[in-house]
């Protein structure tokens, strides 16, 4: 087990270097001076004094080599130093900090309801495999997974916001305010991100459980004299359940996506409103903290998978 | 919005039957790539930036099919327009992103060692970027065009590609063709692209079709959130978007380019399973 996970550290090694440095390198995609797009100009709330432009070229350094200047800038991001923006004066690491609660609280609401919806749905599909039922699901995964996020949170919006009223379009209350408020703002952006998530989850588990159902220990519980759902449940699960827990990991850079949109369509303060609006007021360190840190946060989740994984799993430490 | 392409999966229609699972999607491809190839010839497809003030947010007619938007355009103009660009960028990204991928994937899977702890390294790399947000920072700082879009989204595609490629190359090699070339003399380069490459590219292809309908909606995304192709050009996300403050008043205009999106991804992804489903039969048949 040790060394199963220091191989699996001494990969991440490289991978977190190619990740930050890459996060780095966008900004020289900018056309034009750096210093001049960071001081905002062109935009209304631009520093277009000529001094002011100058400072920012003296703070990061860009007289410096770029491999110098990535170096420097990834000893700082260690110390969660990401820079300002030189339009507000916001620290970086302030705005996300402030943010990545909202997401996470989001990307874990999402993911329960969606293990939720794709557990009985894959269970009841592989038990009656090749059945209706199976196609009924089926067919819905399938219609699911052609709905993009955003038309699965419209349509939710216009349902149980518009027609029916039930919860809040908008909005967003802290928890430690009011939780039953807040866990109500955040039902319809969690269920939007829940419904593109479980058709995956669903076919995985239920592929997996018709492998399962087909092992000789199945044949001898039956043999036994067990009900149907209690061999489901108690001996066909939780083996069948190793890809699941992968997908979920794997998945959760496609949710992090997913909650970029859906957060912007229900105006949810995270990280990925902090995004769009930080790329509407082109605030260019800011969008460069925010990818530096959703991308190490993405490879680090899933080094932490493939631990447990590995724990759960004997055989995948070979 | 999962670069993972979907798990093989019974086909939704019975065999006995025609297949309406396969037909419908296939006559509802057809007769669109017909309109979006042929818009600016056919009659009945307007211009779609230009205003009719005396009919603002105008509900669908036989005038107007499918209604007019806040500014008075054509709903049915604008959603063919839009769909051009969607289907342009939905086509080249998954071939771009296949090829690379299987150059990639084949080399990983043929030489393995070094070259394949490279490879599966960048592919990791790219994964750590969640796409859309991947997708939308390139296009803010390289800029929005159709060039940087078909560029950022053939990048998105391809960790599945090599995946895929990677694992049918290692199937492959061991086979008893490709150690009767080695023994003929024939060099790697022979072996990969005579020996292998035939025999990966059928199943890839069958995956194509998912990855197409997965960069739609990602293009979507994007232009929903307002980081693709910028306006006055019509693309289906911006028409969501743009529609969506009036949603409790004017829903058409909302949902009938949202509809479009959805069955056209729909269409896809039904045609790529059949489609897979019949190669997957083939190879067990072996």
């Amino acid at each position: 087990m040790y060394i199963y996970i220091r191989r699996k550290l001494i990969h991440l090694i490289p991978i977190t270097f190619a990740v930050t440095a890459l996060s780095f390198f966008f900004i020289d995609l900018l056309p034009g001076d750096v210093a001049d797009a960071i001081a905002g100009v062109g935009t209304d709330n631009a520093v277009v004094d000529d001094k002011a432009v100058q400072a920012i070229r003296e703070d990061l350094g860009l007289d410096r080599p770029i491999v110098i200047r990535y170096f420097s800038w990834l000893g700082n991001a260690f110390q969660g130093e990401l820079g300002k923006s030189y339009q507000t004066g916001q620290l970086v690491s302030d705005a996300i900090g402030l943010r990545l609660p909202v997401t996470l609280q989001l990307l874990l609401m999402a993911q329960f309801l969606a293990v939720l919806f794709a557990i009985p749905a894959g269970i009841l599909a592989a038990y009656r495999a090749g059945k209706v039922t199976d196609r009924f699901v089926t067919t819905l995964t399938f219609a699911f997974l052609a709905a993009p996020s955003f038309i699965i949170a419209i349509v939710l919006a216009f349902l149980f916001a518009v027609i029916l009223n039930w919860f809040p379009a908008t909005g967003y209350v802290p928890f430690s305010e009011n939780s039953i408020e807040n866990l109500r703002s955040f039902t319809l952006p969690a269920l939007a991100l829940a419904l593109i998530e479980w058709p995956i989850l669903s076919r995985v588990l239920r592929n997996d459980l018709i492998e399962t159902l087909q092992e000789n220990f199945i044949s001898l519980a039956k043999a036994k004299g067990l009900s149907d759902i209690y061999i489901l449940l108690r001996h066909a699960l939780r083996p069948s359940s190793f890809t699941l827990i992968t997908i979920v990991g794997i998945q959760l850079g496609n949710l992090i996506s997913g909650a970029v949109i859906v957060e912007s369509i229900f105006a949810l303060p995270g990280i990925g409103t902090l995004l769009v609006s930080s790329i509407h007021a082109r605030e260019i360190l800011m969008v460069q903290g925010i990818i530096a840190v959703l991308a190490v946060a993405y490879v680090t989740i899933n080094l932490a998978v493939d631990i447990l994984y590995g724990a759960l799993d004997p055989r995948i430490r070979q | 919005m999962t670069m993972v392409p979907a798990q093989p999966a019974p086909t939704i229609a019975s065999r006995e039957s025609l297949n309406f699972a396969f037909w419908l999607p296939v006559f509802w491809m057809g007769i669109l790539l017909f309109t979006v190839a042929f818009a600016d010839a056919l009659p009945f497809v307007r211009d779609p930036t230009e205003s009719d003030f005396t009919a603002l947010k105008a509900r669908p007619s036989l005038e107007f099919w499918l209604g007019t938007d806040v500014l008075g355009r054509d709903i049915f103009a604008r959603v063919i327009h839009g769909a051009r660009i969607s289907l342009t960028v939905g086509f080249f990204a998954p071939v771009f992103g296949m090829i690379i991928g299987l150059f990639f994937g084949m080399i990983a899977g043929y030489f393995r060692g070094k070259f394949e702890s490279v490879i599966v390294g960048i592919v990791d790399v790219i994964l750590a970027f969640p796409n859309i947000v991947l997708a939308m920072c390139i296009l803010f700082f390289a800029g929005a065009t159709m060039i940087n879009l078909i560029i950022v989204l053939s990048v998105t595609s391809i960790p599945a590609n090599t995946r895929i490629a990677r694992v049918s190359t290692l199937v492959y090699a061991e086979r008893e063709f490709v150690l009767a070339a080695r023994s003929q003399g024939a060099s790697d380069f022979r072996i990969l692209w005579i020996e292998l490459l035939p025999n990966i590219v059928l199943p890839q292809l069958a995956y194509i079709l998912s990855f197409m309908s997965i960069v739609i909606m990602i293009e979507g995304s994007l232009a929903f959130l307002g980081v693709g192709i910028p306006p006055p050009t019509p693309t289906l996300g911006s028409m969501i978007a743009q529609g969506f403050p009036d949603i409790n008043t004017d829903p058409h205009i909302t949902f009938l380019p949202a509809l479009f999106l959805f069955l056209t991804v729909l269409s896809l992804n039904l045609i790529g399973d059949h489609l897979r489903n019949k190669v997957t039969v083939r190879q067990s048949a072996l």
